[in-house]
C-alpha cells in the first residue's frame, strides 16, 4: 500500500488546523484552564472539613479525585465536540468549494484522502488528549499529590471518545454539509450520554426495556462506555469500593463506576471505528464531485 | 526477452495513441442527460477547443475524462490508458472551472502539495515551483497566502498547478474566466508554448474568439450532445460576404439566394458559402437590378457565427 498520498493529506489536515489558528486557540484555552484548576486544587489545603480543622492528606486526595472527574468530563466534552466540529466540514467543505477537484485529478485514490484526513484529525485528537491530560494531571499532582490509579488508560479512553466522534463526523461529511453533519454529531454524542444513563437506570430498577435501549445506543455510538472507562481509571480504591458496595443501584450514575468496560466492548469500539472508516471511504467513492 | 519486447510494443502503442479517444461516452443524472454519446479524438500535441453554451455539458465531459466522475455508458482512453487509470494521471494537468486552492497556504506551498501528490521527484520540486510561479506571473507574491489573492491570481495559480511536471495532456476548464485582458493574453502565450512542446490541451470555453485564436481543432456541444467537430478550417470552410444594399424590393433581395444562403436584416445582406472570386458577380447583379451598394465586406465565417448558426439549427430540429 502506497502511504505517501495518505501522509500528504494527513499533513495538510494538521497544517490547516494550525494555520487557521485552531491549535493555538485550543492550546491557550487549555493552558488557562490547567493553570486555573491547578490553582483551585492548591486551595484544597485551606478548606475546613470538620470543626474548622484543615483536611488531611488523604482527604485532599479524595476531594481531588472527585474534582478531577469533573475536570476530565469537561476536557472529554471539549475534545468530543471539537472533534465533531472540525471533522464535520472536513470533506464536505472541500467538495463544495471545489478544492478536491485538482487534488483528486492526481494519481491518488479517494481512500487516500479519507484515510489521510482521518489520520491527521486522529493525530490532533490524540495529541490534545495526551498533552492536555498530562499537563492537567501534572498540575493536580504537584498541588495535591494525587495521581489517578490508571492515568494512561484515562487519557486513552478520553482520546477514544474523540476518535469515535471524529470518525462519525467524517462519515457524515462525505454526504452532508458541515453544519448538518456537525449538529447530527453533537446530537449523537448527547444521545449516547443519555442512553448510558437510561441503560444504567434500567439496570438499577430492573427494567429490561431501558437496559436494552441503553445497550443498543451504547453499541451504535460507543462513547459513553469509554467515558465510564475514563471514570474508572480515575477512581481511587476507596471510591471504587463505595461504588461496588452500592451495587447495581449505582448503575445510572455516569460519575461513579464499578468496573471498566469489557474487553469485548473495547474490541467492538475498534471494529466500529474501522467499519465506519470503510463506510466513509465507500461513501466518498460513490459521491459525485 | 519476450516480456521486454511486449513492454516495448506496449510503450510504442501508447506513444502512438491519441491524447484522448472516446466512444459514446455518456453521463446521466437520473433523467437528465448531462452528456450524450461523446465520440471524439484529440490528437497529441494539439490544442482542442470544446465549446458550448453554459450548461451544455462541457465541465461534465472534462470531469469524465479526468476520471473524477464515472461514465453512465461508453468508454474512453487517455494517453493510451482507459479513463480512470491512476498512473496516467501522473502525466496530466487539470485546471478546474471551480478553481480553489487552500487559502491558508502560500502559492509555493500549494504547488509543493501538488508536486507531492503528482509524485514528481523531490529533487525537481524547487525548480518546478519557481518555474510555475514565474510562468503564470506570480513571482514576487511567494510569501502571501492564497486567501489574499484576487480571483485572477488564484486562476493563475491554478494554471501553474496544472502545468507542474510538464504534463503530456492538460485540461483547462474556462481558464480565463477570471482574468483581465493581459491575463488572457498570457494564457494564449502559454497555450502556444504548450503546443510547441508537444503537449495536448483540452480547452473548455465559451469564449469563442479566444478559442479561434489558439485551437487547432474544436468540438461544439449543446444540451449534452456534440453538434459539430473538426478543424477550424472544416467548420468555417464556408465563405461569406456582407453587403450593405438599398433600392431592392424583397423579391429582388431574395433573388440573391442564387449565390448562397442569405441572412437579410433589411440593411445588410450576408451571403454564405460564397467563394471570394464570385463577390463581383453579386455586386454586378445587385446593380443590374437597380440596387445601390454602400459597402462590401468579404470575410470568413467567424466561429461565433458558425456556433450561433449551429445552435439555431439545433433548436429548429428539436
Amino acid at each position: 500500500m502506497d502511504v505517501a498520498p495518505i501522509l500528504t493529506f494527513a499533513k495538510l489536515t494538521i497544517w490547516e488546523a494550525s494555520r487557521r489558528k485552531l491549535l493555538i486557540a485550543l492550546v491557550l484555552l487549555t493552558l488557562a484552564i490547567i493553570v486555573g484548576t491547578s490553582f483551585l486544587m492548591s486551595r484544597l489545603w485551606t478548606v475546613s472539613v470538620q470543626n474548622g480543622r484543615p483536611p488531611s492528606e488523604v482527604e485532599v486526595r479524595l476531594i481531588a479525585s472527585q474534582l478531577l472527574i469533573l475536570i476530565a468530563f469537561m476536557f472529554a466534552a471539549v475534545l468530543a465536540l471539537s472533534s465533531v466540529m472540525v471533522a464535520a466540514p472536513s470533506i464536505s467543505a472541500d467538495v463544495e468549494s471545489g478544492l478536491v477537484l485538482s487534488m483528486l485529478s492526481r494519481p491518488v485514490r479517494r481512500a487516500d484522502l479519507v484515510i489521510g484526513k482521518w489520520l491527521g484529525l486522529a493525530v490532533l485528537v490524540v495529541a490534545y488528549a495526551g498533552g492536555s491530560g498530562f499537563l492537567e494531571l501534572l498540575g493536580i499532582s504537584l498541588t495535591t499529590g494525587y495521581v489517578p490509579p490508571h492515568p494512561v488508560q484515562l487519557l486513552a479512553y478520553i482520546a477514544g471518545e474523540g476518535l469515535i466522534l471524529l470518525t462519525l463526523a467524517l462519515l457524515l461529511s462525505t454526504r452532508l454539509p458541515g453544519m448538518t453533519g456537525g449538529i447530527i454529531g453533537l446530537v449523537a454524542y448527547f444521545v449516547a450520554w443519555v442512553g448510558g444513563i437510561l441503560g444504567g437506570v434500567g439496570v438499577a430498577i430492573g427494567n429490561d426495556a431501558l437496559r436494552h435501549t441503553g445497550t443498543v445506543i451504547g453499541l451504535l455510538i460507543p462513547t459513553d462506555q469509554l467515558w465510564r472507562g475514563a471514570v474508572y481509571s480515575m477512581e481511587p480504591a476507596s471510591i471504587l469500593a463505595a461504588a461496588r458496595a452500592a451495587g447495581r443501584l449505582n448503575s445510572g450514575n455516569p460519575f461513579l463506576v464499578s468496573n471498566p468496560p469489557a474487553f469485548a466492548f473495547l474490541a467492538w469500539a475498534a471494529v466500529w471505528i474501522l467499519g465506519l472508516l470503510a463506510l466513509t471511504i465507500w461513501s466518498f467513492r460513490k459521491r459525485e464531485v | 526477452m519476450l516480456d521486454l519486447q511486449e513492454r516495448q510494443a506496449a510503450a510504442t502503442a501508447a506513444a502512438a495513441s491519441p491524447a484522448i479517444h472516446s466512444v459514446d461516452l455518456a453521463k446521466h443524472y437520473g433523467k437528465t442527460v448531462a452528456l450524450a454519446n461523446l465520440t471524439m479524438t484529440v490528437p497529441r500535441g494539439e490544442v482542442f477547443g470544446f465549446l458550448g453554451p453554459n450548461g451544455a455539458g462541457k465541465t461534465t465531459a472534462v470531469k469524465l475524462l479526468v476520471g473524477l466522475i464515472p461514465a453512465t455508458s461508453g468508454e474512453g482512453w487517455m494517453l493510451g490508458k482507459p479513463l480512470g487509470d491512476r498512473q496516467v494521471r501522473r502525466r496530466i494537468g487539470y485546471l478546474p472551472e471551480l478553481f480553489r486552492y487552500q487559502p491558508w497556504l502560500t502559492a509555493p506551498e500549494v504547488l509543493r502539495v501538488h508536486c507531492e501528490l503528482a509524485r514528481l521527484p523531490r529533487s525537481s520540486w524547487k525548480t518546478e515551483i519557481e518555474g510555475a510561479m514565474t510562468l503564470v506571473g506570480l513571482a514576487g507574491r511567494e510569501r502571501d497566502r492564497v486567501g489574499t489573492y484576487s480571483k485572477g491570481m488564484q486562476q493563475r495559480l491554478g494554471l501553474g498547478v496544472a502545468l507542474l511536471g510538464s504534463p503530456d495532456l492538460v485540461f483547462l476548464d474556462e481558464p480565463t474566466s477570471a482574468l483581465d485582458p493581459v491575463g488572457r493574453h498570457d494564457v494564449r502565450q502559454i497555450l502556444h508554448h504548450l503546443r510547441e512542446r508537444g503537449c495536448a490541451v483540452f480547452l473548455n470555453s465559451h469564449l469563442l474568439t479566444e478559442v479561434e485564436m489558439v485551437c487547432d481543432r474544436v468540438a461544439m456541444v449543446d444540451h449534452g450532445r456534440v453538434i459539430a467537430s473538426g478543424t477550424l478550417d472544416d467548420l468555417l470552410g464556408g465563405k461569406s460576404c456582407r453587403i450593405r444594399v438599398t433600392g431592392l424590393d424583397p423579391r429582388q433581395r431574395g433573388s440573391l439566394r442564387a449565390f448562397g444562403d442569405l441572412d437579410d436584416d433589411g440593411e445588410w445582406i450576408t451571403v454564405r458559402g460564397l467563394e471570394p472570386e464570385r463577390v463581383p458577380e453579386v455586386v454586378d447583379e445587385i446593380v443590374r437590378q437597380g440596387g445601390r451598394v454602400y459597402a462590401v465586406e468579404p470575410r470568413h465565417l467567424s466561429l461565433e457565427d458558425r456556433f450561433l448558426q449551429l445552435l439555431g439549427e439545433g433548436e429548429k430540429n428539436s
